[in-house]
Parts: C-alpha cells; structure tokens; sequence
C-alpha cells in the first residue's frame, strides 16, 4: 500500500481515464444526496420568498414532509420502513398512506440496492464522507474498532426499545431525521447531533457511524440481501492491485471475496447487503474493473485485450 | 476427529466468536436500555405544549407519530411547530403553545388528513368534536372579572361562544351592589383551541389550556349522583302520589 498522507486513491483513474470520468458516480450521489434536500427545500423556500412579496400563498410544494414520511406532489406517499416497524412493535397500526409509502420504498431498495438509500439519499452520509475525507487528509489513525455487527445489535435493541416503551424510540435521537428536519424546519441542538457523529466518525473510529453503528443502514441492509442492482467485479481479471477500491470503500469486507473470487470459485458479483452502492470503487478503478449490474448477471469478462468495450488497450498486467 | 488441530482452531474460533457477540450485545444492551430510560424523561410533554387536534392519547400517540412534520406544513396559521431534539417533548413531534399561536379551529382541519398514520385520528371529522385540551381559569386571585372589573375578553373570543365558556353572574361582596361576570369553562364544549389564554389580557394568562389529564378530575365510580339516576332511569317506585306540600302562610 501506497503511504498515507500523500496516498490519493484514485489517482491512477483520474489519470488515465481524466477527473470527471473518475469522479462521476461521487458526483452523482452528491447531486441526488443535496438534489432530495432541495426538492423538499422548494416548498419552505418558496413560501419565504413569495412572503417577502406579500403575496399570498402557499408556495410552491414538490416534496413535503421529511424523510421520515413525505408526500410528492400531493400524490405519491414514501415512508421510512424502519420508523415504520417501530410504530408496529410500539402497539400502532399505520393508517393506508404510511402503509402504501412504506410498500413503495421497500419496494424501491428491492430494486436500487437496499443501502441506496444511505448512500444516495441519507443526508448524514455526507457528514460522515466529510469526516471521512478529513481524517484521510489529516492522516488521523486508530480509534475505536466496533464489529461491523454491532448495527444489527443497535436496530434490535431500538426495536426492543420501543416495544418496551411503546414509542417510536430511535427517532428520539435519530441523527438523519434530526438532520433532515434541522434543515427543513430549522434547528438548533439538531446540529450537536450533526456535529457528535461528524467528531466521531473524524476522532473516534474509521467509518464509525455509517458502516457500523447505524441502525438504519442495518434495517436497509436488511432489505439489501434481496436488491436487485448491484455493483459487480466483471472484469476482475484485470485486477492490478492497486487497493484503490479497497481504500475508498465504505464497506472494504464486501468487495475482497469477489475481487479475489476466481480462485475460490465465487461469482464477480458484489451480493453483500452491506454494499451501498455508492460507485466509488467504480471511479476510481483505472483498469474499470467494477460496474453496476443486475444481481442475476453473475458472469466475467475475459481480460481487457480481447474484450470489446475496453476504452484503452495498452495496459500493463501487474 | 483424527486431527486436532482443525477442531483446536474451531474451539478457538467459537470461543473468540462467542466473546465478540456477547460484548456486541451487552454494548447494545446497554445502549436500548439508555434508549429507553433517556425515552421516557424526554417524552414527557409540558404543560403548555398541546397536541394538533385528533391527536390520539399521548401515549398512543408516542407510539403512532413517525415525526414527518406533514401537519405543520399544512396548517395554514403556522400553528404548529415540531419539537426539537432535546426540546418540548419527543424530538420531531408536532406540537403548539396556545398563548404564542393558538388553533384557529379550520372547519376541514387541514392537519389531520396530512398525517400519514393515524397519530391525528382521520376519525375526527368535526373540529368542535376536537379536545386538544381545557381551557382552566387557573388564576382567580389575578383574573380582573374576579376583581368585579368587566372583561369577558376570554369568552368574547371563544369559537363556542356561551357553550365553551359562559359568564356566571354572582354578586361582589366587596362593593355590596355590583355583579361578578365570572368566565367559567365547559369541558362539553371546549376544544383546547386556546384562543383564551391567547386573548387573556394579563401579562400571564390566568386563564390557560393545559392537557385534559392534568386539567380533569375523576369522580369515584361508586358514586351515584341521585338526582341524575332519577334523570336516566325515572322513579324508583313508579304510581307515587305527590301530594301538596303544606307551606307556611308566609311563603304562599
């Protein structure tokens, strides 16, 4: 491995294939993580504005609601599955638009990739990737090593929670609803939450919150052993060990038994529920090892000299 | 079981495996039961803070909100706030205090058909069936109508006028010649919209709507009121002749 400080995954990408083209999945999640705020943003921004103007109004909605339970124009209902199951272990049955919001998302990562949603749509995901990239560039080490376990451990135990207490408990101090509405409805102690999983992501353990500790993740883990797209190693055989995929993965356990899976025998695909489908390892693989698929397309590709779609020839086999 | 070695790993690995759920589930543990504890001190509502209307008992209510601020976008007063982390009871929950923005009672009671769950019960169909609280005088000694000074702000503003709240007449002992108008609160009636306690012309509101649990007593079920028995059920022994009451000749 390269040394850190001035190692820069990715680099090798950026310089055979140019930066957008190493960077386009990053960009993409970044513009639908900030792009899902602001269509919920239109509605209190609009109404702001058109106030300023004495007009009255009552704005211009696209997305009301928050990530717990929104409505898109006026029309279609999306509800949290996992804030969902703990109204019903706390004694409530949900009324038809929580329960059709609710089979619309399962319905959704059952198709995109369960933990999509934590990396295309969470909001905290950008505050973790922040912490992340810090620690990277201040070369913090070490910290606390929790089990990547200890998540399906949090989402009983708030399940648990709110049996025992007969309400909802995780959204007492869920950070991405307290984000999510900070932002939307604003907010002032919100943001310590913010700030507490940025520090510990930053200080406390590597990756901390996102790939261990979240209970959402978990419970869309959950949804993810079933998800239809998938990130897969098709062409691992031109695998040059670089470990840039490895150093940029948020979940580094669910590539190795793929990458590494022609000896073993195991298909190129990525089938971990752990995966969240960022792309990452996609963009900054030069060789272009990685793309998105369909969990049913567990085949390879022949090494890049005689495959079709190669965009460059020449490359050396490490 | 030849060799020993793999078995001997095995041991270890279990042990090891064993070691790692136990500590993954105690720190869980640990961290639900936190959950729970911090639960019930910051689920606590105060006094002031009133659920929207139709909302269902506050403890089914805790259990049916997923906290998605559909009823604050479509009350159209701006009412309603959601509560803070670390705010007025539990994060994310709607909620409002009547002497900043009172409910103004809309007649399609636009919030409860925004709630996705049921926590605002789609029951409620009529606002005036709505009970987001009681309007309580709960200051006498500063309430200037019981100072014989003529107000009546709080049952001016009333949306139930004289069904709601209704003025009582009484005499003012002080004076020996004038009238109390003293306002007095009809749980029939009052929605807990509290419009009084925001029209309430003290610098504190001495009339002020607080949760029907804390604002309402509860007769003993082994009381029979006599007169309302006779009200439900008529006469205990029917055929009674009621003779004429002989009466002082004064009186007639």
């Amino acid at each position: 491995m390269n040394t850190k400080g001035t190692y820069k995954p990715g680099a090798n990408a950026v310089a055979q294939n140019g930066w957008l083209a190493a960077n386009k999945w990053l960009i993409a999640r970044r513009l639908a993580q900030f792009g899902f705020i602001g269509l919920f943003l239109i509605g209190p921004i609009s109404l702001w504005v058109l106030n300023l103007q004495d007009q009255p109004t009552k704005g211009i909605w696209i997305v009301k609601g928050t990530l717990a339970s929104s409505i898109t124009l006026d029309f279609l209902p999306l509800t949290d599955p996992f804030i969902a199951l703990q109204t019903f272990v706390a004694g409530h049955i949900l009324e038809s638009t929580a329960l059709t919001g609710v089979a619309i998302v399962v319905a959704a990562y059952a198709l995109l990739g369960g933990r999509t949603y934590c990396s295309w749509v969470c909001p905290i995901n950008v505050v973790t990737d922040t912490a992340h990239w810090l620690r990277q560039k201040l070369g913090l080490e070490g910290g606390a090593k929790h089990s990547r376990k200890s998540r399906y451990w949090i989402m009983t135990a708030a399940l648990a929670a709110s049996a025992v207490t007969g309400s909802v408990a995780w959204e007492l101090i869920n950070p991405i609803t307290i984000l999510s509405r900070g932002i939307l409805f604003g907010a002032g102690f919100a943001w310590f939450i913010v700030l507490a999983v940025f520090l510990y992501d930053l200080f406390a353990a590597r990756r901390g919150w996102c790939s261990h500790l979240c209970p959402v993740g978990a419970f869309y883990s959950l949804i993810g052993h079933v998800a239809l797209l998938r990130v897969s190693a098709v062409k691992r055989a031109d695998c040059n060990n670089c470990m840039d995929c490895f150093a940029v993965c948020p979940e580094a356990h669910v590539i190795s038994p793929v990458l590494r899976g022609a000896e073993t025998g195991t298909g190129p695909l990525i089938l971990s529920p752990n995966c969240t489908n960022c792309g990452r390892c996609i963009d900054v693989c030069a060789p272009d090892v990685f793309k998105f698929t369909t969990r049913f397309n567990n085949t390879t590709t022949e090494r890049s000299e005689t495959s079709c779609n190669t965009p460059q020839a020449p490359r050396e086999a490490a | 079981m030849t060799d020993t070695r793999p078995t001997h790993a095995k041991g270890v690995n279990r042990r090891k495996f064993l070691a790692d759920t136990t500590r993954i589930a105690c720190g869980a543990c640990v961290a639900g039961i936190g959950l729970g504890l911090y639960s019930k001190q910051a689920q606590s509502l105060p006094a002031n803070a009133l659920r929207p209307p139709g909302a269902l008992p506050e403890e089914e209510f805790l259990a049916a909100c997923v906290r998605c601020g559909l009823c604050v976008r479509d009350c159209p007063y701006n009412t309603l706030k959601l509560s803070e982390f670390n705010g007025a009871g539990a994060t994310g929950t709607p909620y409002f205090v009547a002497r900043d923005v009172p409910c103004e009672m809309c007649e399609d009671i636009p919030c409860v058909p925004a709630c996705p769950t049921g926590a605002l019960d789609p029951k409620l169909t009529r606002i005036d069936d709505a009970r987001m609280g009681l309007a309580v005088l709960v200051d006498q000694e500063t309430c200037i109508a019981f100072q014989g000074l003529r107000c009546e702000v709080c049952y001016r503003v009333c949306p139930a006028l004289d069904k709601a709240i209704s003025l009582e007449r009484s005499a003012n002992i002080r004076t020996g010649k004038h009238a109390l108008f003293i306002p007095v609160v009809h749980s029939d009636f009052c929605t807990g919209c509290g419009k009084c306690e925001r029209a309430c012309i003290l610098e504190d509101a001495a009339i002020k709507v607080i949760p029907l649990q804390l604002a309402k007593g509860q007769l003993g079920t082994h009381y029979r009121l006599g007169w309302k028995e006779k009200e439900q059920h008529g006469l205990a022994v029917e055929g009674i002749i009621d003779l004429p009451d002989r009466m002082p000749e004064a009186v007639q």
